[in-house]
């Protein structure tokens, strides 16, 4: 039994946790809110070995070390644009430490104990889904493989399988808590992680990170229940439960439903990720008739989109808008809350080249604005934009909110090609007399509307 | 028996304050409120470390410091990037100070 002081311990670490998260949602105590959590993980760790004086003190201290200096390696030196990935395999990690420690406890569990068997059956299956889903989704975003949905024949009737094999697995090692049932239990639960997730479109990742990262929750609270550790329950339990609530969130603010963006591309149906190029005539300019558009406007909006974070070209267009500022001409960022790679990712690559914060403008208030704005710049954007989601009830976006840049007086797009967006759908505004299309890299092209902007 | 239905209805209420405490947050949040949530999971690390300082034989010792790896980098790499993310967000008076440096 554990120490009154330790459990108390335990308490003041979990509601450590409760406050940082309470503060992560808002700008101003984010920071803070983060240390705090940091501190209640450093005490339930300090509080652990205090409490419980385990062996093998040495080598758990080196394992400690080793992940610490990892950690501290990994997220230092990782480039912005690079985080999501890293957020991933962090949660995958996570997930597969706890998969492992419910293998652990398999030993210690016996028949009869029908609940914690259950709980430690859930921890496995669910934390190697989440280890596996977790890395094929860091595979996906840091391009070791296709981003595009990847479904084969028989994927369907091998994940349900591996799914059914799951659950009997667990069945079964609920009656008779073997460690060498949990081990396969634990090899169909990484089946079913990456079957997952490889039917997934690159667009839809971020929702899959923040489903993934609720899964881990659960499991750690599972995790908590089998090693009656009230601190692991209700951390376990909140992230869960906060992730659960930001999944739905984020698929909301997409227009998706999380069943879609799962199971979309094996039902064959509308999936992300489609998209030929279309053969439709449009009007496209160079460098020096967009930079007259810009630099003779009174007021400009910027719709940035994934196009900017895969350039890379933050930096770039942060010193378009500065000599576009120093003209005269008043600009802004118009930011979609799924904007890039996950919702928040703008706010987080621009605030990197350093553009103020209060030029960035969520969607709902910089909407008005659009009628009353001479020129919209979209980099590298698509389907932010995109009037179907207003205008064609048989979209797959049909029903997500837009910034509205069709009112504006002038759109210009940066663009690679021709190829449609995620959502694999028109845009009718590409079609539009009042647009005008740049093609090119979001860096290059950039680069030119800075030099031609200078001489006009 | 009371023992579980205790851990069960910790279970449950902090489900709730877990809902409660992020409905409010602004969706140029999510990303760092992800990556926090994803760092206090981290806190298995507390699970490995109790399940490791009780093995006996010398596999379930091995597995054991596996996970104590695997949790720290989930833990240790999860507040540290968060805290690199919400450095962006700082004020622009921050942002000038650091410019004069």
């Amino acid at each position: 039994m554990i120490p009154t002081w330790a459990q108390i311990g335990y308490l003041v670490a979990a509601v450590c946790f409760i406050v940082a998260l309470k503060a992560l949602s808002s700008p101003k105590s984010a920071r803070a809110g983060n240390a705090l959590g940091a501190a209640g993980a450093v005490l339930a760790v300090v509080i652990t070995f205090v409490a419980y004086k385990p062996d093998n003190l040495v080598p758990i201290l080196i394992a400690l070390g080793i992940g610490a200096v990892g950690g501290v390696i990994g997220s230092r030196r990782v480039q912005m644009t690079h985080m999501p990935q890293l957020v991933a395999l962090f949660n995958g990690v996570g997930g597969g430490a706890a998969a492992l420690v419910a293998l652990m406890e398999l030993g210690d569990v016996h028949a009869g104990e029908t609940v914690a068997a259950l709980a430690t059956a859930f921890t496995v299956l669910v934390g190697a889904i989440s280890f596996s889903g977790s890395i094929v989704t860091f595979a996906k975003l840091q391009e070791l493989m296709t981003t595009r949905p990847v479904v084969f024949p028989g994927l369907p009737v091998l994940f349900v399988a591996a799914v059914l094999g799951g659950i009997a697995l667990a069945g079964w090692l609920v009656s008779d808590p073997r460690v060498w049932v949990g081990v396969l239990l634990c090899l169909a639960g990484l089946a079913v992680g990456v079957m997952l997730v490889l039917p997934v479109g690159g667009a839809d990742v971020p929702i899959v990170i923040s489903l993934l990262n609720a899964f881990t929750g659960l499991t750690v609270a599972a995790g908590g229940y089998v090693l009656g550790n009230t601190l692991l329950l209700v951390a376990g339990t909140l992230v869960g439960a906060a992730g659960t609530l930001l999944t739905k969130l984020m698929a909301d603010a997409m227009g998706r439903s999380v069943f879609n963006i799962l199971f979309g591309a094996i039902r064959g149906g509308s999936t992300l990720g489609g998209g030929t190029a279309s053969e439709r005539p449009v009007i496209s300019g160079g460098a020096e008739d967009v930079a007259i558009l810009l630099g003779y406007a009174n007021k400009v909006i910027i719709v940035p989109g994934y196009g900017l974070a895969v350039a890379q070209a933050q930096h770039t267009l942060r010193d378009l808008v500065e000599e576009l500022q120093s003209r005269g001409v008043k600009v802004d960022y118009a930011i979609h809350p799924v904007a890039g790679r996950m919702p928040g990712h703008m706010n987080v690559l621009l605030a990197e080249a350093q553009v103020p914060y209060e030029q960035l403008r969520e969607m709902d208030d910089i909407n008005g604005d659009f009628k009353s704005t001479d020129v919209v710049l979209v980099v590298g954007a698509n389907d932010v934009v995109n009037p179907a989601a207003r205008n064609t009830p048989s979209a797959p976006i049909y029903g997500m909110p837009i910034l509205n840049a069709d009112e504006a007086q002038r759109v210009i797009f940066l663009k690679r090609s021709m190829r449609p967006g995620f959502a694999g759908i028109e845009n009718e505004l590409l079609y539009d007399p009042r647009t005008t299309l740049l093609f090119g890299d979001a860096r290059e092209s950039l680069t030119k509307l800075l030099g031609a902007l200078k001489t006009v | 028996m009371t023992e579980s239905i205790a851990l069960l209805t910790i279970f449950v209420l902090a489900a709730f304050v877990g809902v409660e405490v992020i409905s409010k947050v602004s969706a140029t949040l999510h990303t760092p409120l992800m990556s926090g949530a994803n760092a206090i999971h981290g806190v298995i690390l507390v699970g490995a470390i109790i399940v490791t300082g009780q093995a006996e034989s010398m596999l379930v010792v091995v597995v054991g410091l596996l996970a104590v790896v695997l949790a720290t980098v989930n833990m240790v790499g999860g507040f540290v990037v968060t805290d690199r993310m919400l450095e962006m967000f700082k004020g622009p008076g921050a942002r000038k100070k650091e410019l004069q440096k």
